[in-house]
């Protein structure tokens, strides 16, 4: 159950929309579903990096957002992600921050 | 043609709003009339105790629901659901004629946000119905000053897929191609249609598909047409105090594929902080390691599933995504854009991930 919104299986969000006629989706087989979770995971942990913030895989079915002091989220729906962030560091986290743009640029550097 | 992302068991869900007496009452009427309507079921929602709108509907069966809450926004929510769910087991069960379209009509103070995010995220209604677009009247008399003064009316338009533009008969009607033109400002990815010209067609598309090559090039030169002030901060000094004065609409022309993943975390992320302040998304992508075009399709914080497409409207493969923001910098949001772009591409093509991008 989504510990925000309280509606048991929610998952079926556009970025991984339940593969159907027409809608363009990577959670198809097994194979493409896990690896777009997994380039998922890599690329939230890049964009958490500034909040120190760690989110991993559970049992496949679920993601544990952890904090450096110990704090721990479970969430079933990456669509979550972000408002848990939120709440977890007691700050906003946007993506039209020119703050938060630089150091994802120099990130981008130091990945070149 | 584009494919068909609604599996033929989910039932259209069309959206009527529009400011209070701007003609919704008047348009449902007519457009009921229409044989392609002859099997919808219509849901109303009144504001205030006792609800009249249903009066002046001529049909009146049991597939006329008269939501009574009052303001869809927020405290109707539960209510949407519980009627959309009732009339789903009440024809199934065959208690009241088939119906194979459901129209909702809306109070004209509502914020269409809430009912659509409702159908779609619902676990048992997205299993049953899924929204075809929402439908806007505008007044050809009060439109313009509506536009002006509240912020209500410019939500609406902003989320309409058709705006319609009643009242144009009248004697006291403003200048239509003035509201037509402030209307195309306002929501280029809008249709926009007369209601003395209009079908029933008209309002029947299903906004994530159909008539894509129509609305993106429609779309696209008008956002290029108001291209310039948009860019700049200070256009719009004149106009302080006007609702709108901060809604603007601006497309982004993409040469670079998109990754898949990077999009989504970006959008997602912007949609989470930002989300009542986008109006409108629309957008065609080309994605990395894909032929054909994915288009996307969002309502402030609620984005449509994406639609894959069977080819490029216009021949030409390129991103276009257009955005109806309000108070948001276009300049900012590109930059954004670019920046998680090309993060993506870094993150995602280092060793250790399996390659995600295919030879084109």
């Amino acid at each position: 159950m989504c510990s925000l919104c309280g509606v048991l299986g929610c998952d079926d969000h556009w970025t991984s929309a339940i593969a159907r006629p027409g809608v363009y989706t990577r959670n198809t087989d097994r194979l493409n579903r896990r690896r777009e979770a997994a380039n998922r995971i890599k690329l939230a942990n890049v964009l958490l990096e500034p909040r120190r913030l760690k989110i991993a895989e559970w049992q496949g079915a679920s993601y544990v957002l952890s904090s450096p002091t110990g704090r721990t989220q479970v969430f079933e729906s990456l669509a979550h992600l972000w408002p848990e962030a939120e709440a977890m560091t007691g700050r906003a986290l946007d993506p039209l921050d020119p703050d938060f743009l630089e150091r994802l640029k120099q990130r981008i550097e130091a990945a070149s | 043609m584009t494919a068909e992302p609604r599996p033929a068991n989910l039932t259209p869900v069309n959206f009527l709003t529009g400011f209070l007496g701007s003609g919704k009452t008047t348009l449902l009427q007519r457009l009921l009339a229409d044989p392609a309507m002859a099997n919808a079921a219509v849901l109303i929602n009144e504001f205030g105790e006792v609800g009249l709108d249903h009066h002046l509907l001529d049909r009146i069966d049991d597939n006329v629901v008269l939501l009574k809450s009052g303001c869809l926004c927020c405290t109707v929510r539960g209510e949407v659901a519980d009627a959309l769910q009732k009339l789903d087991s009440q024809r199934s069960r065959d208690e009241i004629p088939w119906f194979d379209r459901v129209v909702i009509e809306t109070t004209g103070l509502a914020d269409p946000f809430p009912a659509l995010s409702t159908i779609q995220s619902h676990p048992v209604l997205r299993s049953h119905f899924a929204i075809a677009n929402v439908v806007v009247t505008v007044d050809a008399v009060n439109g313009s000053r509506q536009l002006d003064e509240r912020l209500e009316a410019v939500r609406q338009v902003g989320a309409a897929d058709v705006v319609v533009i009643t009242k144009t008969d009248m004697d006291e009607a403003t200048d239509t191609d003035a509201l037509l033109e402030k209307l195309s400002r306002l929501n280029p990815s809008a249709r926009r249609v007369i209601a003395q010209e209009a079908s029933a067609d008209d309002f029947l598309v299903d906004a994530s598909t159909e008539r894509s090559e129509e609305w993106l090039s429609e779309a696209l030169s008008l956002s290029e047409e108001f291209a310039a002030p948009v860019h700049h901060h200070h256009d719009e000094e004149g106009h302080h105090g006007h609702a709108h004065s901060s809604v603007r609409s601006f497309s982004m022309v993409i040469e670079e594929r998109i990754d898949w993943t990077g999009f989504g975390m970006w959008l997602t992320m912007l949609l989470n902080r930002h989300g009542d302040r986008v109006f409108r998304v629309k957008g065609i992508l080309d994605i990395e390691g894909e032929e054909r075009p994915v288009a996307i399709h969002g309502v402030q914080r609620l984005v449509h599933p994406p639609v894959h497409m069977s080819a490029w409207p216009d021949r030409r493969r390129q991103s276009r995504i257009v955005f109806i923001v309000d108070g948001l910098d276009p300049a900012r949001i590109e930059e954004s854009f670019h920046v998680f772009n090309r993060l993506s591409e870094k993150v995602l093509t280092q060793g250790g991930t399996p390659p995600l991008r295919r030879a084109s």
